[in-house]
């Protein structure tokens, strides 16, 4: 299987890409959920996919996985067309939506066999340890469930499948702290058997903690994507320092943001990459003290999920509107 | 002071508690009003209508009184009538007329909208979660309930008016066309009780209406095999057949309306009574735990299906086995209570004797077997919806189970189902005929063919069906829509004398009326033919449409 992906390369998809789309469009009637989205996920990696609700997470994994038509843009998954070959490639990937909804007479058991069988068989060794980690009771059934031990389910059926590809969207939304431990755990195992994972989150210690890189998309486009530091240069950081002397011209440079000055003590964010700069003018005056605090993941999320799309962006889809 | 303190909480509290129940009762009917806007209304508009329109046909169909005896002696000759529409008392005038040929219709309309509606209101709000969001506001227990059955009672008493009123408004006579209403209305209210008790007993809303309908279906035979066995008192244990014993337009006995009343007065105290006994969302009958494995047998798409389908199909094939065995007894022997005058013998003689009595008794009870059996289709048809809008098809389809693959599980159940309902009844039609008229041998393939023939235009509605489901999936529920006006247009189009053109829009209308008339193979062959491009055509659809 693997080899296959590495020796095919079609429609643009680089080999090791386990998921590429390109340009997604899609739209309800009037409503446009996705706009020219892009998503590259190497082979191997946990890639998280983040945006703030109704940004269009959701539907982008219902194309990926065929239940949706995309109206334009280039999707491969598994190096495969995912609308037209659906069936083959879901042999190859296992799923676990945001909403889980169980048959109400059939058990949970019942459910996890079910769903392993129609992927082609599960690991019943796998099976009983991972009810054991996530402390499911698998006699109840359906509708009995809490939201959370609805989603153990579908982890389980998931997570005991022999598959290349693990798509969870929102999968710990209802988890208790416990079961986010032993979720994390298992995303590690998968990690080093050497599958591919795209987590959709909300839980910023869990994306820290998991992913190799991260997608950050905001109405229906992407903003951002890169591995979390390369995303922490893109944010500000925050000095205060005490000078030996006034602090001339630092209003002046353009990465300095938010600037106060309390006669030698100033307090300014700057733009990360620009940091040098900064700070040299900074020691160029004389430094007493200085206290330099990186940007936190919520300011960095904050920052893209709140912001105005930049302006280049936004030309750029008024270019591709018909 | 403190005595003064005290005295106000007390009397505070004593009404406040009795209105604490019931706190935000009037804001439910409102909400409830306000989402049956629509559906509601437009019930009560085609019941009162569907029966208005059946008295100003009879003024132009029976001008005259030799006209209207020729009416009154060839339902008499013909029992199959009254297992259909139940006794004729007085079909000399309009009222009378339309009593007795719309009042079982009028009666089911009213009785099921009201019974789903209470269900709409009550289980199906705890079914989906919603209730828990309301509840968790000022709202009285027993609040939920009260205003479902508020609504549905609204909607029965509304109908009776109307339809009283529109009756009355073609000419019929008015003290019988409020004797008639109330007797509708009050049939809506009784199956408001029932849905209320449902509700209550079953864990799910469909199990709910499940259950009130088929209280409905057995209340039905009951009335039915009263009226056809000469067995009055039968009838008389029946809700439905109460409505026809008030007699409206020929006695209108008004005492008879005493029993539905109390019937749902009883009906709604038992629902009451058994509301505070039950937790929020569960049912009186406590789950039991499942397998915590699933046999080795649960492996495909198909095998899922079935524990889908399996509790509506048996029950359909029992409730059709009972309905088969009850009228193939029924059958033979029905020439007999059609009377011995000069008149009656002259018409028997017309209709080919005992024997042609009873091929046409058999001929109608095919066709209206045929009719309620395709309800089946489309419940099963709508499974399938239901399945998707509870997000319950997206983890099958990402499997590696294709759409065809889920599909065809399904329309296994929804064409193959059909079929074995059918097939279940009209093997017990042919036994209980059989026996009864003593030549099972010679009797039960007649009988059992000419059953079996009903099945192409069963399919027809089978695959309206999935026509919607795959082209329109939002509007799938139109499916009853499209059953509904095929039954209308073949039970009430020929007395009605709409044009042939609309006629041969029901399926039901090109199904030659075995055993009573010649076998043709033609217009079987054009009902699959229409049925497989219509499945055809829905399955393509859904290949090509987005799922959820």
């Amino acid at each position: 299987m693997t080899h296959n992906a590495v020796n095919t390369t079609t429609h643009g998809a680089t080999a090791h890409e386990a998921i590429s789309v390109a340009g997604l469009h899609k739209t309800f009637g009037r409503t446009t959920a996705l706009d020219g989205l892009d998503l590259h996920v190497t082979t191997g990696e946990v890639h998280g996919f983040l945006g703030p609700n109704g940004s269009g997470k959701s539907t982008t994994i219902r194309v990926l996985l065929g239940l949706l038509r995309a109206d334009s843009g280039d999707v491969r998954l598994l190096d495969g067309d995912p609308w037209r070959q659906a069936a083959t490639l879901h042999r190859r990937l296992a799923y676990v939506p945001g909403d889980v909804s169980l048959w109400p007479n059939l058990s949970g058991g019942e459910v996890i066999d079910l769903l392993g069988r129609l992927r082609g068989g599960l690991d019943k060794r796998r099976r009983a340890e991972l009810i054991e980690r996530f402390e499911l009771d698998p006699t109840k059934k359906g509708r009995t469930y809490s939201k959370g031990n609805r989603q153990k389910v579908a982890l389980v059926a998931a997570l005991a499948s022999d598959v290349e590809l693990l798509i969870l969207d929102e999968p710990t939304s209802g988890l208790d702290p416990l079961m986010e431990a032993a979720f994390q755990e298992t995303i590690r195992e998968v990690r080093g058997e050497g599958r591919t994972v795209l987590l959709s989150s909300h839980i910023l210690a869990e994306v820290e903690a998991l992913c190799d890189r991260v997608s950050i998309i905001r109405a229906g486009r992407t903003m951002e994507t890169g591995t979390l530091d390369d995303l922490r240069h893109l944010t500000r950081t925050s000095i205060s320092a005490e000078l030996a002397g006034h602090p001339n011209g630092l209003a002046n440079l353009s990465h300095v943001h938010d600037l106060r000055v309390d006669d030698n003590t100033v307090h300014f964010d700057v733009d990360t990459d620009a940091l040098d700069e900064a700070l040299r003018r900074l020691t160029d005056i004389g430094v007493r003290s200085l206290t330099s605090t990186p940007p936190t993941l919520e300011e960095l999320f904050l920052r893209h999920y709140t912001d105005e799309p930049p302006e280049t962006e936004r030309t750029e889809k008024a270019r591709t509107a018909p | 002071m403190t005595a003064n303190v005290t005295h106000v909480v007390a009397t505070h509290e004593t009404p406040s508690r009795a209105a604490g129940a019931l706190a935000g009762t009037g804001q439910l009917i409102r909400l409830a009003l306000r989402r049956d806007r629509i559906v509601l209304p437009v019930w009560a508009l085609v019941i009162a209508f569907l029966a208005a329109s059946g008295a100003s046909a009879y003024e132009a169909l029976y001008p005259d009184p030799a006209e209207r005896a020729g009416l009154t002696a060839s339902v008499a000759a013909n029992p199959s009538f009254a297992v259909m529409f139940g006794p004729a008392y007085d079909l000399e005038t309009a009222g009378g007329f339309t009593a007795w040929r719309f009042g079982t219709i009028a009666a089911l309309l009213t009785s099921l909208i009201a019974a789903f509606t209470v269900t709409r209101h009550t289980r199906q709000e705890e079914d989906t979660g919603r209730q828990e969001l309301l509840s968790s506001a000022v709202l009285g227990r027993y609040a939920p309930l009260t205003a479902a059955v508020v609504t549905a009672g609204l909607f029965s008493v509304t109908t009776g008016a109307l339809l009283a009123a529109m009756i009355t408004g073609v000419g019929a006579d008015t003290t019988g066309s409020v004797a008639f209403g109330a007797a509708v209305a009050l049939c809506g209210l009784v199956f408001t009780g029932v849905a209320a008790v449902t509700a209550q007993l079953a864990e799910y809303s469909r199990t709910a209406n499940t259950l009130a309908g088929s209280t409905f279906g057995v209340l039905f035979l009951l009335r039915a095999a009263g009226d056809t066995a000469e067995a009055e008192w039968l009838s008389w244990l029946s809700p439905v057949g109460w409505m026809h014993r008030v007699r409206a337009f020929a006695a209108d006995e008004w005492w008879v309306l005493a029993l539905p009343a109390a019937t749902a007065l009883a009906l709604g105290a038992v629902a009451y009574t058994l509301l505070p006994r039950r937790d929020v969302g569960m049912s009186l009958i406590p789950g039991r735990p499942g397998r915590a494995a699933a046999k080795p047998g649960l492996r495909t798409s198909l095998a899922l299906s079935w524990r889908l389908h399996r509790g509506a199909l048996l029950g359909w094939m029992v409730g059709f086995a009972v309905m088969g065995l009850l009228f193939g007894s029924l059958a033979s022997g029905v020439g007999d209570i059609v009377g011995d005058s000069a008149e009656m013998k002259r018409m028997l003689q017309q209709m080919g004797g005992a024997r042609g009595i009873e091929d046409a008794f058999l001929s109608s009870i095919t066709g209206m077997v045929a009719m309620i059996g395709s309800l089946y289709a489309v419940q099963a048809t709508l499974r399938m919806r239901y399945e998707e809008t509870a997000l319950r098809v997206e983890p099958l389809l990402t499997t590696g189970v294709g759409r065809l693959r889920w599909l065809g599980g399904h329309l296994l159940f929804v064409l193959a189902g059909t079929a074995a309902v059918l097939a279940v009844c009209a093997a017990l039609l042919g036994v209980g005929y059989g026996l009864s008229s003593g030549d099972v041998g010679g009797e039960w393939p007649r009988v059992f063919g000419a059953t079996l023939a009903q099945l192409p235009a069963m399919w027809v509605v089978a695959g309206a069906a999935v026509l919607l489901f795959g082209l329109v999936p939002r509007a799938t529920v139109a499916a009853w829509g499209v059953a509904a006006a095929f039954v209308l247009i073949s039970m009430f189009g020929p007395i009605l004398e709409l044009p042939q053109a609309v006629l041969n829009v029901s399926p039901f209308t090109h199904v030659p009326q075995l055993p009573h008339a010649e076998f043709t193979a033609t217009p079987l062959l054009w009902l699959t033919a229409a049925a497989t491009v219509l499945v055809a055509v829905g399955v393509t659809a859904l290949r090509r449409r987005d799922i959820g």
